[in-house]
């Protein structure tokens, strides 16, 4: 005779009211191949759990077994929307070591190239934010303006995204006779177009109610969680290595720090993130006007340096301000020609991990908008 | 603040957990401390008025022959200084305080190390691997990391 055998389940320790959700890791509004697992309570947010590493390439052990300059490439690689400005940090991190410095027309070509990625990049960031929140065209009339800038970078260093165009010691190869006077339409392009997106999107009446009082962070938490760039001036912390821990030659040029206000919302909510990319932009070509005013037109690209770059024992964390936010690069020389180690510390997988934080309690349509405010690349959070 | 007025701060209140302050340029200067007496003292560090790191910039493991050790980069917002702290543990028993609750950006910063160095971190909440399949065996920055020759199947190396 056989017994029958019940299944010992507590039925009061299962819980029916919440519903677990998988995002990913493939969806077209995460940016890449991001995986979320979203706990939601009817359509209420309760918890979100990343789930990172379907791009990790290993960068930092596959940067040990090359020589410095042999890693430049691979920087390329972890934003890829901002190679410039990966690039900076990382070439002034192996300068540091060396004790080297550079000429002083390659500091502006230096400054003007970051400066004007750092436009490209946000204008990714504002037209694929409008696309997450339903807005179609402010894309297009951004990334044709992208375009044109894109150009630049591939009639100076030969690659549109990728260019490995900074050298330790310099850069590529010199810039191409037309270049200022390109730089300066850009500019022109740019602040144009900038007015019709504040009229298209940012002060649309629609966007505005999707994106204000949305993801708040406060200042405090934005800290303690080590948000950088525009999240956390968002949040209205004024804090911008270009001004507060400058390096290369940003002191000689007079821009301001945009800062979340508040002003359709609550300060630190999605509409204040995008708005400080916005008036970024302004502040970027600010800085370029200067630097092409101040660049000189003759001098070298490259310092003199060793072919095979031997920095001596030590260690550095050279820090700078990329579009999302601080990126740095802790590099150990043992003394030999390649890195013993080297460590990429990118903002978006610091930003990227204050997500759950801001997005509990707000609906699940809520939760694209404030991910598409982080602005991340996912390349670089997961390196 | 200068690296040696902190230090000295530090000093007095840890005695011999805090070690001498190196310096030789162009490398920033460093401090390494004691794993025990970590949380004490990077509690101190944000909670002193007059230190006030409010900010965890980079946390980074690095594998020397000998031993494991990890690095904190701190930086303070307000008063604009920075300083750097160091632990160094054993090989065969890699396991260090977490620091999570101080800083939250710790938080995967400390699940990449561990990931990728096995560093242990003690009382984080949820030491899983951050880049690599749960089910990874061994950490691939550690410099005598052999690559498995499958996966599930999957032929690894290229």
């Amino acid at each position: 005779m056989t017994t029958t055998k019940f299944i010992d389940i507590d039925f009061s320790k299962i819980e029916s009211d919440r519903m677990r959700l998988n995002v990913g890791p493939q969806h077209p509004s995460t940016h890449g191949v991001l995986r979320l697992e979203v706990e939601l309570d009817g359509e209420v947010v309760t918890n979100v759990i990343p789930h990172i590493g379907y791009l990790h390439r290993c960068f930092e052990k596959i940067a040990e077994n090359m020589n410095y300059q042999q890693v430049i490439p691979y920087v390329d690689r972890m934003d890829y929307i901002s190679s410039m400005n990966n690039e900076l940090p990382y070439v002034m991190a192996v300068e540091k070591l060396l004790g080297i410095k550079v000429p002083e027309k390659v500091e502006y070509i230096r400054v003007i190239m970051a400066e004007l990625n750092r436009i490209a990049n946000h204008q990714i960031a504002v037209a694929t934010f409008g696309l997450d929140a339903g807005a179609f065209t402010p894309f297009l009339y951004l990334f044709r303006d992208r375009e044109y800038i894109l150009w630049i970078f591939e009639k100076a260093s030969g690659g549109r995204l990728l260019f490995n165009y900074f050298w330790v010691g310099g850069l590529a190869n010199d810039v191409y006779p037309t270049f200022k006077e390109d730089v300066l339409n850009i500019v022109k392009q740019v602040r144009k177009t900038n007015k019709e997106i504040e009229e298209l999107l940012i002060y649309n009446k629609i966007f505005i109610d999707r994106t204000a009082n949305i993801g708040v962070l406060p200042a405090d938490v934005a800290i303690n969680y080590g948000c950088s760039g525009p999240v956390l001036r968002g949040s209205g912390v004024k804090f911008d290595l270009r001004k507060d821990d400058p390096y290369s030659i940003y002191d000689r040029f007079d821009f301001d720090i945009p800062v979340g206000t508040g002003e359709v919302g609550t300060v630190g909510d999605c509409w204040d993130r995008n708005i400080v990319r916005m008036r970024e932009m302004e502040q970027s070509c600010r800085i370029i006007e200067q630097a092409v005013a101040q660049m000189p037109d003759s001098g070298d690209v490259q310092a003199a340096i060793p072919k095979k770059i031997r920095p001596p024992k030590g260690e550095v964390y050279f820090r700078a301000e990329n579009p999302k936010g601080e990126l740095g690069f802790y590099i150990i020389s043992d003394g030999k020609d390649k890195p013993y180690r080297v460590k990429g510390r990118a903002p978006s997988f610091v930003n990227l991990s204050v997500l759950p934080e801001i997005s509990k309690g707000y609906l699940f349509a809520d939760l694209i908008v404030i991910l598409g405010s982080i602005d991340i690349v996912l390349g670089e959070v997961d390196r | 603040m200068t690296y040696e007025e902190i230090h000295k701060i530090l000093k007095e209140k840890f005695g011999d957990s805090v070690g001498e302050l190196v310096n030789n340029p162009p490398s920033d200067p460093y401090v390494e401390v004691s794993a025990e007496k970590l949380f004490d003292i990077c509690l101190e560090l944000r909670d002193n008025p007059e230190l006030d790191f409010d900010y965890l910039m980079c946390l980074s493991g690095v594998d020397f022959p000998e031993n494991l050790q990890v690095v904190y980069h701190l930086y303070s917002m307000n008063k604009k200084h920075k300083f750097v702290l160091k632990v160094t543990v054993p090989k065969d028993n890699p396991k260090v305080p977490s620091i999570e609750r101080i800083w939250r950006s710790a938080d995967w910063h400390e699940r990449e190390a561990y990931d990728l160095f096995g560093i242990i971190f003690e009382g984080h909440h949820n030491l899983i691997r951050i880049f690599l399949p749960y089910d990874w065996e061994g950490h691939p920055l550690r410099k005598d990391y052999k690559e498995p020759e499958t996966y599930h199947g999957m032929r690894v190396p290229y």
